[in-house]
């Protein structure tokens, strides 16, 4: 059976969520060969077992945190080279899809980046995208080259598939080009103990009826009381309420979760661009007209500082 | 010396238009107004800053595109650039991200420079990797996604906001940069700027002045094959209530229904 590289993205050896679902994607191509690079990678190697990695290439060095990209994608190229893979999949994440790009011209292979899905077909695989803010569905294929592949969070679910899991340690030799944009310094992302927007299998999100920085509690309020991540419209974050990091849409991050819950939000296409794969949509908006309401399962027409905090006391309490 | 920025930009169909595919599962541009993606107008705006920081600089603005794609030359032009180079051809119909990048690293080279400015992503393919496609291509540093950059004595600084870490970031140019919308507000163009824009000069070049082959780029030289574009059906109509005092706890019985609680 063909193997398909899958690129690893971990934090200190913690698998993300995201690469795991690539693993389930990969099975259906053919077997999954896993690639971790970086401090704890060999620590990755039980999850990625546990998932279908068949194999896993490891290799850490002080280039991977010191550069920004470039190290990383002579590492998967390396990779490319000592496997002779039918395809490559990289989560699509910022740096994901640049490494992904960089290694598709240096093998001389088209890019798709995105998908949503991803199927066996007689040409290759067949990956699934949605265009103009999530109105069409397109299904796409390499035409020419080992297919290169990023694909979304949520785009498949986490299926434990015990395999082998060999670990082998990657031979990576560095380009010249590796070492030129330094990183000079880096500041971890405080944690909220929430779930990574990105990746939440709920997303609430607050707008311009939130009004006010000091009002995104009633927001997180109901996050926290159903384990899900917070997002912010442009208005809100342009507004300086929330911070940009946790903004959804067009300018934002792209979230396709179980459930997004739009509060005081009127779905402006710009928003709409990053949430209208939501499999549930729900609403909460004074304004009957708002666009939102077109794209929900369930709307209510009301004061989100009524609705809100009366359905996050309800959520607990049927929680117990 | 001189400092030669080229800013890369884009011509696409207006988001707030009704956006959709031609027959050939291309972009349709002919029934959707187009303009220049508002995510390269914070690039413009950067080149812009960084150009009046330096001594001596010079901004050209750069498009790969139809003859309307003219129209986001004028508007850079009109915020400030200094010159403008169209690449146009009728073989370049249906060209993928990938053969963008070759027309605009060629291109660019062919300009001249010490640094590109790009934008995050087009606001219609929304990929966001062609800053990365040209570093490579160039064989120069990509300091990319910055939500701050400067230029100083030929090193670009900047910052980089990602997931789980927020960075800082440092090259020498040569280099390509490419900047968030969290980079500044861009500023709208001038009467003065407008009226100077009809004056800026706008080169145009084809396939052949860049010496690149037909078949390189293109629907059929495409890297990428779209074989189906649906158009997501309407959403059924979903259960809109009106909150009478008893609007958090209907909408908890929906969830709960749905297995969210």
């Amino acid at each position: 059976m063909a193997e398909v590289l899958v690129y690893v993205d971990h934090v200190d050896g913690a698998v993300r969520k995201p690469t795991l679902e690539l693993l389930t994607l990969a099975r259906r191509i053919g077997e999954p060969v896993a690639v971790a690079l970086g401090p704890g990678a060999e620590n990755t190697a039980a999850a990625l077992a546990e998932h279908g990695a068949v194999k896993v290439l490891t290799h850490d060095a002080a280039e991977y945190a010191d550069y920004l990209v470039v190290p990383k994608v002579d590492a998967l190229q390396a990779a490319y080279d000592a496997v002779s893979p039918a395809a490559v999949l990289v989560p699509s994440s910022a740096e994901g899809k640049e490494i992904a790009a960089r290694l598709a011209v240096r093998i001389g292979s088209g890019i798709i980046t995105d998908a949503t899905d991803l199927e066996a077909g007689d040409e290759g695989p067949v990956a699934t995208q949605s265009a103009f803010a999530a109105s069409f569905t397109t299904k796409s294929r390499i035409a020419k080259g080992v297919p290169v592949i990023t694909v979304k969070p949520n785009s498949a679910a986490v299926e434990a598939a015990p395999a082998a899991g060999a670990v082998e340690a990657l031979a990576v030799v560095f380009s010249e080009k590796a070492t030129g944009t330094k990183v000079t310094a880096r500041t971890p992302r405080a944690s909220t103990g929430r779930p990574e927007l990105t990746e939440a299998a709920i997303v609430v999100s607050g707008g311009r009826g939130v009004n006010g920085a000091e009002n995104f509690s009633v927001i997180e309020n109901l996050a926290d009381s159903l384990g899900a991540a917070v997002g912010a419209s442009r208005a809100a974050v342009d507004a300086g309420w929330y911070p940009h990091t946790n903004q959804v849409g067009q300018t934002g991050k792209s979230v396709s979760p179980q459930l997004y819950i739009a509060s005081g939000i009127s779905g402006a296409i710009q928003h709409r661009a990053g949430m209208q794969t939501s499999k549930t949509i729900v609403a909460i908006n004074k304004d009957a007209e708002a666009p939102i309401f077109d794209l929900v399962d369930y709307g209510v027409v009301g004061d989100l500082f009524d609705v809100v905090p009366q359905l996050t006391e309800e959520i607990k309490t049927r929680k117990g | 010396m001189s400092l030669r920025i080229v800013v890369t930009v884009k011509y696409v169909p207006d988001a707030t238009g009704d956006r959709h595919f031609a027959d050939d599962l291309t972009v349709d541009r002919d029934d959707v107004d187009g303009l220049l993606s508002e995510l390269d107008e914070y690039a413009v705006e950067q080149a812009l800053q960084i150009a009046d920081a330096a001594d001596d600089a010079e901004i050209t603005v750069l498009t790969v595109g139809p003859e309307d794609a003219k129209d986001a030359l004028r508007k850079a032009l009109s915020m400030g650039a200094d010159k403008a180079i169209h690449v146009e051809d009728d073989d370049l119909h249906g060209t993928d991200a990938i053969g963008t990048s070759l027309v605009l690293a060629k291109a660019i080279e062919k300009a001249g420079f010490d640094l590109v400015v790009s934008g995050m992503a087009s606001t219609d393919g929304t990929a966001g990797i062609v800053p990365a496609l040209l570093a490579e291509r160039l064989g120069v540093p990509q300091v990319t996604l910055l939500s701050e950059v400067s230029v100083e004595d030929g090193v670009v600084k900047g910052r980089r906001d990602g997931d789980t870490a927020s960075e800082q970031l440092q090259a020498s140019l040569p280099a390509v940069v490419s900047v968030t919308d969290q980079s500044g507000e861009a500023r709208y163009p001038s009467f003065k700027g407008i009226m100077a824009a009809k004056k800026k000069p706008v080169q145009s070049w084809d396939l052949e002045d860049l010496e690149i082959e037909a078949d390189e780029v293109g629907l059929a030289g495409a890297w990428t094959k779209v074989d189906s574009a649906t158009e997501r059906p309407a959403r059924t109509a979903g259960t809109i209530v009106k909150d009478e005092g008893e609007g958090g706890k209907q909408l908890a019985e929906f969830l709960a229904g749905q297995k969210f609680i």
